[in-house]
């Protein structure tokens, strides 16, 4: 059956088999290979993409399910050359080492700091546990989206003056 | 004018760019013209004989290319090889075959595998494929396992893989010497699954032109899988190409050469068509290797006053189904050489039973083996000091060896290279406030709160390795490290490493390294690794190698890269190489700045080749193979306070404190990140992790919603910092840094934890710390007291 969704901007319509869940339509229909998938349970979070500005387990997601809907993927963090602050606060503290929960971990992250733009680290670590990293042992990744959480917080007070 | 020191400064990563933007290339990203897609067909139970196997129905279904069964491999595809033969142990190593062929041995042994032009075709056919199995007896238990009631392999009686005996000094005679007393303590080193985040996956491509073989594949060693490839897939050596692409962590699960690489690359060969096999995290529980699961029988020999002269183990190592590739090697040479630990013990006494049962194979796994044997001497530690009243701090003062005493040949036969373990202990203890954090527990005792301290003044062996010993424990091959060094026309620089990091860092690392000894620019150094296309040889990232090994190779080429330059410059301006000196970049003249050339007009000249030195090669480069004289020993003490609710069980983590001596740091933005990382682990062996199998062999934490994986709400900051004492191994002085969290963590944690729990009289509980077991040893003490 077709499925329409816009994927970082742009508007596709394909067709899919109704069971296709919506991280195998990224991956493979529109070769999207940034949103990973690293469990079966959805435990792990990798796979997190945000479907109309939130945070989803997109294997939890039919691809029939997200009809009409706009998703955001790691692909679409960054505008042109210039990384989200999210992004840039991985880099900056060392959030990530293998890289593979990375995109699932940032998205959910730019969730919360929509949600919450001045968390704690108790809100962060608590946010962050739907989504698994085995390298890092999350301090750094708590230190980057505090990182992020200041560097949006002021854009915005620049931006409002 | 300032020199920017490289080597040592906090530089954000290269890796990150490609992985924040989700354009780097895992495995599974990988689609090539007319791929197809492998599933394997799977062992629902642990042991069973293969009655039938009908793929009729699944040849039959829509997309699918072939079904195959051990039957269509005969002769084909070769059994899955060991490559570490501990000799004089006995060792067995009954044949693996790539798909199960009389007998499946465990749940997710592969009895079939489905191609299909889809992912989801392949899924549904899979399900089509009927197996018929005589179900037998499985067994789990060890000590069930040396009864031989059941053999998971018949010509293995016992299912006894092997019987390891280390012994140093003379235990029996020094448990005999007056004023000398023993403790005893059994201690479960639980089964852990490693869960690297990105499953394992392969792609292979067979050019039937060209007779070659590519096989992309989430490994950690692509030429050591190379090697095994060529010799079960039957490929000539020379006509494989092995990439690792962007590999999501390994942990150690990812070093094995596993039945499915072998399989599917043989299956692009025979179809003509490049074929994929993409594991589920279920089936990562059940194939992918486990680690630790050992059951050790600990005797300490003491003396009243703390010193400890003795450590006797008998350890039972479980090895799963069958013999992974590094697997007698772990709960042998890369334990029992570690019993000494950071102390001067000066008899040792270990006897080591691998033991085959029906679960999935054990191989390394962060630490690998080091972390059990660290388990067993800190344990002790706090064990003895218990019995004696005395602090455990003290207890392990009394028996460091000290700093001045190095190098220090332990009673296992290492020599220890360098250390300074009181000033790290000393470090950890101003850190935590130990005199003020003993008075707050008494204080909160006093409350009915239990706090808790554990200290874990840890030592390991990393830096794998010197080939002619390694050579001498069996392992089939050697450890040392290849690199190259390849300085272009315009002086940027390519360097190739035979490591092949993945999450680790080094195309950071090693290009820190090269841009302070060759003083380019960082941004113009590039670092490829991971394709024995590109990459002469390498033995791969494990055993906290890369950096002490094969960065030594790199610093190596880059010194003999430098040297050429130096006789080009020293030609062309008519000098003494002697008379030149090399500062950021550039050659001078001694005394007379102003002559001089950068290393970049050193590397254009190299290539015109118009005025070289009589006799020399044109072109700029130099490859290093460095083999290491003796292994690396980093150290360090980490604590760990907890308190326990005795109400619920339940252990919280106050505060960790890290202070790690890893030798000269490269990029401490990097070991930090090494270090949070192991702790974490380290911390969740202690406290959550715990691979559970029933009494048939199913794994009960087959899934990541079962296995207790840590989450980020589960701990607090932790505190870092380090000592610095270079290594004399190597000319960087640098150590390993990659396996010191989960060596030094899990016993500071269960330390930690019975400290607590002193006031109950529970002197020991086994890990996992679960809250249940935790509450039900405080009831029973209370039910005994009352």
């Amino acid at each position: 059956m077709n499925v329409t969704v816009t994927v970082n901007g742009i508007r596709y319509t394909r067709d899919v088999e109704p069971r296709t869940l919506l991280v195998y339509f990224l991956r493979e229909h529109l070769g999207l290979t940034g949103t990973h998938v690293g469990c079966d349970t959805s435990s792990c979070g990798a796979c997190t993409v945000l479907l109309d500005g939130k945070a989803v387990k997109s294997c939890t997601v039919l691809a029939v399910q997200a009809e009409g809907a706009r998703i955001t993927t790691v692909e679409g963090l960054a505008q042109g050359d210039q990384l989200h602050p999210i992004q840039q606060a991985f880099w900056d503290e060392h959030g990530l080492q293998c890289g593979f929960c990375t995109p699932g971990m940032m998205l959910t992250a730019v969730d919360l700091l929509q949600r919450n733009p001045d968390p704690t680290e108790e809100e962060i670590r608590h946010a962050l546990e739907g989504n698994l990293c085995r390298c890092t042992g999350y301090q750094h990744i708590v230190n980057a989206v505090r990182s992020a959480s200041r560097m949006m917080r002021e854009a915005v007070g620049a931006g409002g003056r | 004018m300032a020199v920017t020191q490289i080597f040592g400064a906090r530089v954000r990563r290269r890796e990150d760019p490609r992985l924040i933007t989700g354009r780097a290339t895992y495995t599974d990203d990988l689609v090539l013209p007319d791929l197809c897609y492998a599933v394997f067909v799977r062992s629902p139970h642990a042991h069973a004989r293969i009655r039938r196997i009908d793929t009729t129905r699944a040849k039959a279904a829509t997309g699918v290319i072939d079904v195959f069964t051990a039957v269509d491999l005969d002769g084909k595809v070769g059994t899955i090889p060991t490559a570490w033969l501990i000799p004089n142990a006995d060792l067995k190593t009954p044949p693996h075959p790539p798909l199960a062929k009389e007998k499946v041995r465990h749940v997710g042994d592969a009895v079939a595998v489905v191609v299909a032009c889809s992912r989801d075709e392949a899924y549904d056919a899979a399900a089509l494929v009927e197996v018929e199995y005589d179900v037998l007896p499985a067994v789990v238990d060890m000590e069930q396992a040396l009864r031989g009631d059941v053999l998971v392999h018949d010509g293995v009686p016992q299912n006894r893989a092997f019987l390891w005996t280390l012994a140093g000094g003379d235990y029996e005679s020094a448990v005999k010497e007056p004023g000398v007393r023993t403790l005893r303590q059994r201690l479960i080193n639980q089964r852990l699954i490693p869960t690297a985040m990105e499953p394992r996956a392969v792609v292979a491509q067979y050019n039937t032109g060209s007779g070659e073989l590519v096989v992309w594949s989430t490994t950690q060693n692509p030429h050591i899988l190379r090697l095994l490839l060529s010799a079960t897939a039957g490929i000539p050596e020379h006509r494989i190409r092995v990439v690792a692409p962007e590999v999501g962590g390994g942990f150690g699960s990812k070093i094995a050469h596993y039945p499915e690489e072998a399989v599917v690359a043989h299956l692009a060969q025979r179809l003509g068509r490049p074929v994929k096999w993409t594991e589920t995290r279920r089936e990562n529980y059940q194939v992918t290797t486990h680690g630790r699961d050992h059951v050790t029988d600990l005797e300490v020999a003491f003396r009243d006053d703390g010193t400890v002269v003795g450590l006797r183990v008998r350890t039972l190592a479980n090895l799963g189904a069958y013999l992974s590739t590094a697997a007698p090697g772990v709960p042998t040479y890369l334990y029992g050489l570690m019993l000494s630990g950071a102390y001067k013990i000066p008899h040792i006494s270990c006897e080591v039973v691998g033991v085959f049962t029906n679960t999935t194979p054990v191989d390394a796994y962060r630490g690998a083996g080091r972390p059990e044997a660290c388990y067993a001497v800190e344990r002790a530690m706090d064990l003895v000091a218990q019995e004696l009243g005395l602090d455990p701090v003290e207890v392990r003062r009394k028996n460091l060896i000290r700093k001045e005493e190095f190098p220090y040949t332990v009673a296992t036969g290492l020599t220890y290279d360098s250390g300074d373990y009181e000033r790290a202990l000393d470090r950890a203890l101003q850190m935590l406030n130990y005199a003020q954090f003993r008075a707050d527990q008494a204080q909160a005792r006093r409350q009915g709160r239990y706090l808790g301290v554990g200290f874990s003044t840890y030592v390991e062996v990393c830096g794998l390795g010197p080939s002619k010993v390694v050579g001498s424990t069996g392992f089939q091959g050697g450890l040392w490290e290849s690199a190259l060094v390849r300085m272009h026309p315009t002086g940027k620089v390519t360097v190739l490493t035979g490591t092949s990091p993945h999450g680790q860092g080094e195309e950071t690392t090693f290009a820190q390294l090269v841009a302070q000894e060759l003083g380019v620019p960082l941004e113009d150094v590039e670092v490829l690794h991971g394709d024995t296309d590109a990459v002469q040889w390498g033995w791969g990232t494990y055993g906290s190698r890369t950096t002490p090994v094969g960065g030594t190779a790199v610093y190596l080429a880059a010194q003999r890269v430098k040297e050429k330059a130096k006789r080009i410059v020293a030609h062309q301006l008519e000098v003494s190489p002697d008379d030149l000196v090399f500062e950021a970049g550039r050659f001078h003249v001694r005394g007379a700045p102003d002559r001089g050339m950068t290393i970049q007009e050193v590397a254009l000249q190299a290539y015109l080749a118009w005025n070289l030195p009589e006799g020399m090669e044109p072109g700029l480069e130099a490859a290093a193979n460095w083999d290491p004289s003796n292994f690396v020993f980093p150290f360090g003490t980490h604590a760990c306070v907890v308190e326990v609710d005795p109400d619920t069980g339940q252990v919280k983590v106050l505060r960790y404190i890290a202070v790690d001596d890893c030798g000269r740091v490269i990029n401490p933005l990097i070991v930090d990140g090494q270090v949070h990382g192991g702790v974490v682990q380290g911390i969740a062996q202690a406290l959550w992790e715990g691979a559970v199998y029933d009494a048939n062999g199913n794994l009960l934490t087959g899934s990541l919603s079962d296995y207790a994986f840590p989450k980020a709400g589960w701990f607090p900051t932790f505190q870092t910092d380090r000592t610095e004492t270079p290594t004399p191994t190597n000319p960087m002085g640098v150590k390993g840094v990659g396996e010191t969290g989960t060596i030094a963590a899990t016993p500071a944690v269960v330390n930690a934890v019975m400290d607590a729990l002193a006031p109950f009289g529970i002197r020991h509980l086994d890990m996992p710390l679960w809250p249940e077991k935790v509450w039900r040893a405080i009831q029973q003490a209370k039910g005994g007291g009352a």
